[in-house]
């Protein structure tokens, strides 16, 4: 019963936050309300009983790459738009689009649960996916993986400077 | 037992629904906004549906390569940020505007 209030209750903020990214007029406040949906979405891995993700995620996404672009949008001192005017025929069929395909993944969802596997009880899920766990999986099986993502991680440090710099474009 | 595995099939339904709403109102950021950060944005928001719901299945099936995998989608939308809003630094510095109207360097 808990876990289903809170579910309803961060998935609420989560939606609301997206859709105040969406629709918000100033790049800083769409930054903003991109973090609340980010903290929305940590606590439901949290209720997921998948803390480390849920650490991760308020570390990586709401911390470090939150800030990258709360910095890049002062830097630019970029104006605020004018508030939204008439819809013109271009955001009609945008919206129509995305209805389209939220309903075609919605019906998706309804029709072809019953063919998967069975579920596990979730405790034994928390215990087969804590930290431990995806820690030796990730220095096990997927240790080549990690440092692919490791000297990515490097080559995109090198790019970003390259290309901020001052002469290079 | 068999109580505990609907409940959490239909947790999985709930979890799934979220994600799917969270990618459309990404999709349709991009195709509304023009300004090439909220475009940013909305793409860090359909990779964050996508772990959404990769989370959701790793922990109702109890396979830990599922969030092994959202560890690398985060790694790769790290990088993705630092050289898109360096790219977006660059653009700004050329063409003064990040309207993705404005820009269309290949038209000259």
């Amino acid at each position: 019963m808990l876990e289903t209030f809170l579910f309803f209750l961060f998935a609420v903020v989560a939606v609301v936050g997206a859709l105040g990214m969406l629709i918000a007029r100033n790049p800083v406040s769409s930054a903003l309300w991109m973090i609340m949906t980010l903290f929305a979405i940590a606590c439901l891995y949290i209720t997921l009983s998948a803390e480390f993700i849920g650490v991760i995620q308020v570390l990586v996404y709401a911390g470090a790459i939150m800030v990258l672009f709360l910095f890049v949008i002062m830097l630019l001192n970029l104006e605020s738009l004018p508030s939204l005017g008439a819809m013109d025929w271009k955001n009609v069929v945008a919206f129509a689009l995305g209805i389209a395909v939220l309903a075609q993944i919605l019906a998706v969802i309804s029709l072809r649960l019953d063919v998967m596997p069975v579920a596990i009880s979730s405790a034994e899920a928390a215990d087969a996916t804590s930290a431990t766990n995806i820690g030796i999986a990730l220095l096990t099986e997927h240790a080549f993986s990690l440092e692919i993502i490791g000297v990515l991680l490097l080559a995109a440090t090198v790019g970003a400077v390259m290309l901020a710099k001052k002469k290079f474009v | 037992m068999h109580y505990a595995i609907r409940t959490m099939q239909l947790a999985l339904n709930w979890y799934l629904s979220l994600s799917a709403i969270l990618f459309v109102i990404g999709v349709l950021g991009v195709l509304v906004r023009r300004n090439a950060i909220v475009i940013f944005l909305s793409i860090e928001l359909m990779l964050n549906a996508a772990n959404l719901a990769l989370v959701a299945f790793s922990q109702t099936f109890a396979d830990v390569n599922g969030q092994v995998l959202v560890f690398f989608v985060m790694s790769v939308a790290a990088a993705e940020a630092a050289v898109g809003l360096a790219i977006i630094i660059a653009l700004f510095r050329n063409k003064e505007t990040v309207n993705v109207d404005e820009i269309s360097l290949f038209r000259g």
